[in-house]
């Protein structure tokens, strides 16, 4: 199979803040962004707020001619369309359902409110195809692939796994912060070379 | 999701996905710390169970990643899910124990967890210093792993031990309190 049918171009780590913490490319082909340009894409995805002591995103920055304001920013595509999300009538609990100990009904229990509808997943174009998995830890994973490559799901499964391996179980590594792990690069570098 | 599913992923992951180490190689390095600590701290084991949580607090923020991306499993429906969770699939996973989730308040909002077999205290006598049997939770890192795992996604919980075999106990017996759910993740919502 020629190798331009399951490229991965590249790959976007943003922490849960919106941070860009991890950024790099596997593959030529996709023209290069200026890392402006990767934080105002990456704020697509996020609600960006700037961190208070530093704005690393030039606000002044158009993208198609259009001033990208901190206000669209924080209104991110990702959010918005996770609030057009359908709202649907909760389902109701079965009666029949009792505690096992078989007497008082387990009708209902606390409900999370925190389970949030899922926002913008896939983005693509002729040529290339951005895909976005969200951690249930709120990380937020942006590939960025040819639109024929197949099983995204599996390479982004793969690629949580080793972050979850050389990145956060590094003990040096610091929570939120940019990921420099030697490891991890290599590791997935090769993973993402072997499999192409 | 039931109990018995959890189960099931819980015994499938341990089989194909968890790379094993040697048991007593844990148990002889947790027991060494939870020593170093009673010794570093001067036998004050208030302060060693609170160090020994605030560990497994660090451990449980890292450790969740690990859980999410091994077990592929989504956000669960409701508090009683998240039990079955972490006792059938977390704990399975990474001790290859299943304590048994019981004695739930009427509200749902807390549970006990009950060690039949904790690998940590494997070999342990507590120190016959007539203190530790009252005052020492030796295995309080796991609170501390609960708690930090569930913080991340999105749940404020407490976590204590309320009895051990260690201490003479009839069971090994952890508490586990849902305190809220966080929701300053999402951004507040404009209707």
């Amino acid at each position: 199979m020629p190798s331009s049918t399951r490229t991965v171009f590249s790959l976007i780590i943003i922490n849960k803040a919106g941070g860009l913490i991890y950024q790099r490319e596997y593959q030529a082909g996709l023209r290069s962004l200026s890392t402006n340009d990767y934080l105002v894409l990456a704020g697509t995805f996020h609600g960006y707020d700037p961190p208070h002591n530093q704005c690393p995103l030039d606000i002044s920055t158009s993208l198609d001619g259009i001033p990208i304001a901190n206000e669209y920013l924080r209104h991110s595509v990702h959010a918005i369309t996770r609030s057009i999300t359908p709202k649907l009538p909760l389902a109701q609990t079965s009666p029949a359902l009792t505690s096992p100990s078989g007497n008082a009904p387990v009708g209902f229990s606390y409900p999370n409110p925190g389970v949030p509808a899922s926002g913008l997943e896939h983005l693509e174009t002729e040529k290339f195809r951005l895909t976005c998995f969200q951690t249930l830890t709120g990380t937020k994973f942006l590939l960025f692939t040819d639109p024929m490559t197949g099983n995204v799901d599996t390479i982004m499964n793969k690629i949580y796994e080793l972050y979850a391996d050389y990145v956060m179980k590094n003990p040096f590594y610091q929570l939120e912060m940019p990921v420099r792990c030697e490891a991890f690069d290599r590791h997935l570098g090769a993973w993402l070379r072997g499999r192409t | 999701m039931s109990s018995s599913k959890a189960s099931r992923i819980g015994e499938e992951i341990w089989k194909t996905r968890i790379d094993k180490v040697n048991a007593e190689l844990v148990t002889l390095t947790y027991g060494t710390i939870v020593a170093q600590l009673c010794q570093d701290y001067d036998s004050d084991y208030q302060e060693v169970n609170k160090q020994l949580d605030k560990m497994g607090y660090n451990i449980g923020m890292r450790l969740i990643e690990d859980f999410l991306a091994k077990s592929g499993v989504g956000r669960c429906a409701n508090f009683r899910e998240t039990a079955d969770m972490i006792a059938k699939v977390g704990f399975k996973i990474f001790l290859n124990v299943a304590p048994t989730v019981t004695n739930w308040t009427s509200d749902n909002n807390q549970f006990s967890l009950i060690f039949d077999d904790n690998p940590l205290a494997d070999f342990v006598e507590l120190p016959d210093d007539g203190r530790a049997q009252d005052e020492l939770w030796f295995s309080n890192i796991l609170c501390g792993v609960l708690r930090g795992a569930l913080e991340m996604v999105q749940m404020q919980i407490e976590a204590h031990f309320v009895s051990d075999v260690l201490r003479g106990d009839d069971t090994t017996e952890m508490r586990v309190s849902l305190v809220r759910y966080i929701e300053d993740e999402m951004p507040p919502e404009e209707e």
